[in-house]
């Protein structure tokens, strides 16, 4: 009789040891992946032709006061040794000061990322909720009637600009219908009434109980998180039929059919199962992709998002609030990618 | 009473100018603990009437007969209780993330046994695995091993029919034989009956008592194995294809 275990693994340490290891993989991957983004932001940051100097101190000011402003920058001293010090204030969540609000860029980061996040996470479960199941409708009924409309259906989403489907849903829905809040989060009269604990004023005003203010929020937000859960929805569903039709095509599931499962069982407890992994990836990347805020759809909601935050900030040469956004985001994609990964082996029985 | 009985079977795929019609017009019966191989080459339909038998295609026309019921286009749970089938491939036909465990237990619970525990223990151990292979998966066991969970699988809800679809050709020569061996002990315990598609007529003549030889989706002669050693065909296609295969074994 042959036994389980592998001789050739070495000595077995306990599991303890193998998940502190583990952990701090994962720690050092994220700080070397930080420090990475957190370099190449800086370097173009400080290669940008814009004088940090001159924003502050002003055209008509003397050259004294603009050599005072100079060395308070720290300007006069090696990149490398500015990078350093920005790596110091960085570590300590100081980004510095946005010359645009006049606020620390982190206040402002904390102001506006929870309004994409609201967005996002709101668009991307209603991207998986509804493309899921359709992709697997799709893939099930692969050539039919039903097949055609979920190609059609995502087809529009891939390809209508936002900002015109945006436009035209705010006329008819808010101008003509009136059915919805306009752009923003809020009408001027609900705004400040619930205190701010996440920053996502919908679950601010649950939290509070207040539902005048959620519902007025909700009104709000519906149609570009509609808009967004389309967008995502497309993707999703068009994913998902394509892993879905690999798997229904293997010879396993023919002998699931053959043990005589019923097909409802076929189809989620085999072949679903087994694209659990791949999908988690492709959610994950949505996912991670409205949260780097999609401009114009904020843009034309007047959300105020960390999409509109950057590039406005941009326009403006606003160089701290540039970079401590880039981070920001860069942070949220390298969680969100751990994240994925982690759920990967609880999807995944075999990974060990 | 017949085990299987298929009269004037007819399968096809597509419609109108993109219609093949991979079996037309197969008629032949398998005795009840019989065991009847189906040869020919690759592409001529043999694969095609198992998989019609066990409900996996819609379009076919024409009779088929099992334990002397007259089957219809929908098979209930009872018919698979009944009518197992081993696959070509162990590589494949094997879900990659259940354990062998889940594999047997599913299909066990699916058709209301109870002792659940007791029989996957007894079935691996009737296939020659030992408890060991418990709680593996797929990828931690060799082809052999594959197969072995594979027949498991079909032998668990106790059917009275297994269908065979080249059950060891994705196998090692050494390996084959042990399948093979495997299969025909099976068979005199549990009085199965055996309905197998084959290439190789070593095969066929190891485990079945009669063949059918199958042509471009027609069969072209039903002949007893003893007939078929002694190549005492009625038909030229047959007798080509066996000379062709025996002159093949000769010389390998």
């Amino acid at each position: 009789m042959t036994t389980v275990s592998n001789p050739t693994k070495g000595r077995r340490r306990s599991p303890f040891y193998r998940f502190a290891i583990k952990t701090l993989q994962t720690l050092a991957t994220i700080a070397v992946t930080m420090l990475g983004l957190l370099f190449v932001t800086f370097f173009i940051g400080r290669v940008m032709p814009v004088d940090p100097v001159l924003s502050i101190v002003g055209e008509r000011a003397s050259k004294e006061i603009y050599d005072n402003a100079y060395r308070a920058l720290g300007l006069d001293k090696p990149l490398i040794v500015q990078f350093f010090y920005y790596l110091r204030d960085v570590v300590q969540g100081d980004f510095g000061t946005s010359l645009r609000t006049g606020f620390p860029v982190i206040n402002d980061i904390k102001r506006v990322f929870p309004a994409t996040m609201e967005l996002a996470t709101i668009g991307t479960i209603m991207g998986v909720v509804i493309g899921v199941p359709l992709g697997v409708l799709a893939a099930v009924k692969r050539g039919t009637w039903i097949d055609q409309v979920a190609r059609v259906v995502a087809l529009i989403g891939y390809s209508m600009p936002v900002f015109w489907i945006g436009l035209i849903g705010l006329l008819v829905f808010y101008g003509i219908l009136g059915w919805i809040g306009g752009p923003g989060r809020l009408d001027i009269f609900y705004e400040d009434l619930v205190p701010q604990v996440t920053g996502m004023i919908l679950i601010d005003s649950a939290l509070d109980g207040n539902w005048e203010v959620f519902r007025n929020a909700f009104s709000h937000i519906v149609l570009p998180a509609s808009l967004l859960g389309y967008y995502s929805l497309a993707y999703i569903s068009r994913m998902t039929r394509s892993f879905m039709l690999e798997q229904l095509g293997s010879e396993y599931i023919t002998t699931a059919r053959v043990k005589g499962l019923s097909e409802w069982n076929v189809i989620w407890k085999h072949a679903f199962a087994n694209i659990k992994v791949p999908l988690i990836t492709v959610i994950a990347l949505s996912y991670a992709g409205l949260l780097e805020g999609s401009v114009l759809t904020e843009i034309i909601f007047s959300w105020p998002g960390i999409g509109s935050y950057i590039t406005t900030s941009l326009l403006s040469a606003d160089m701290n609030a540039v970079m401590g956004g880039t981070v920001v985001v860069g942070l949220v994609f390298v969680l969100l990618n751990i994240f994925a990964e982690l759920l990967y082996k609880f999807f995944d029985p075999r990974a060990t | 009473m017949n085990g299987i009985t298929i009269e004037n079977l007819n399968v096809w795929f597509g419609d109108y100018e993109d219609r093949v019609d991979a079996v037309k017009g197969a008629s032949f019966s398998v005795p009840k603990g019989g065991s009847f191989g189906l040869v020919g080459e690759s592409g001529s339909g043999k694969s095609t009437i198992l998989r019609a038998i066990m409900g996996l295609f819609d379009t076919w026309s024409g009779k088929i007969e099992v334990l002397g019921e007259t089957l219809t286009h929908k098979r209930d749970r009872e018919f698979y209780r009944k009518v197992q089938m081993v696959f070509q491939d162990p590589y494949a036909s094997l879900h990659p993330r259940q354990s062998v465990d889940q594999v047997l237990s599913e299909t066990l619970s699916l058709h209301g046994f109870k002792d659940i525990d007791a029989r996957i223990s007894k079935l691996l151990e009737d296939v020659g695995l030992g408890p060991a292979f418990r709680f593996r998966y797929p990828h931690q066991l060799s082809g052999g091993q594959r197969q072995r969970v594979a027949i498991a699988r079909a032998l668990a809800p106790e059917p009275e029919i297994l269908l065979l679809d080249e059950p060891t050709s994705a196998l090692d020569v050494s390996v084959q034989a042990e399948i093979l061996n495997l299969l025909s002990d099976l068979r005199a315990e549990r009085k199965l009956t055996y309905l197998m598609v084959s290439h190789d007529l070593a095969v066929v003549g190891h485990l079945c008592h009669d063949i059918a030889v199958m042509q471009l989706g027609k069969i072209v002669e039903v002949l007893s194995i003893e007939d078929m050693r002694a190549l005492q065909t009625r038909e030229d296609y047959t007798r080509t294809l066996l000379q062709a295969s025996m002159g093949y074994e000769l010389r390998g």
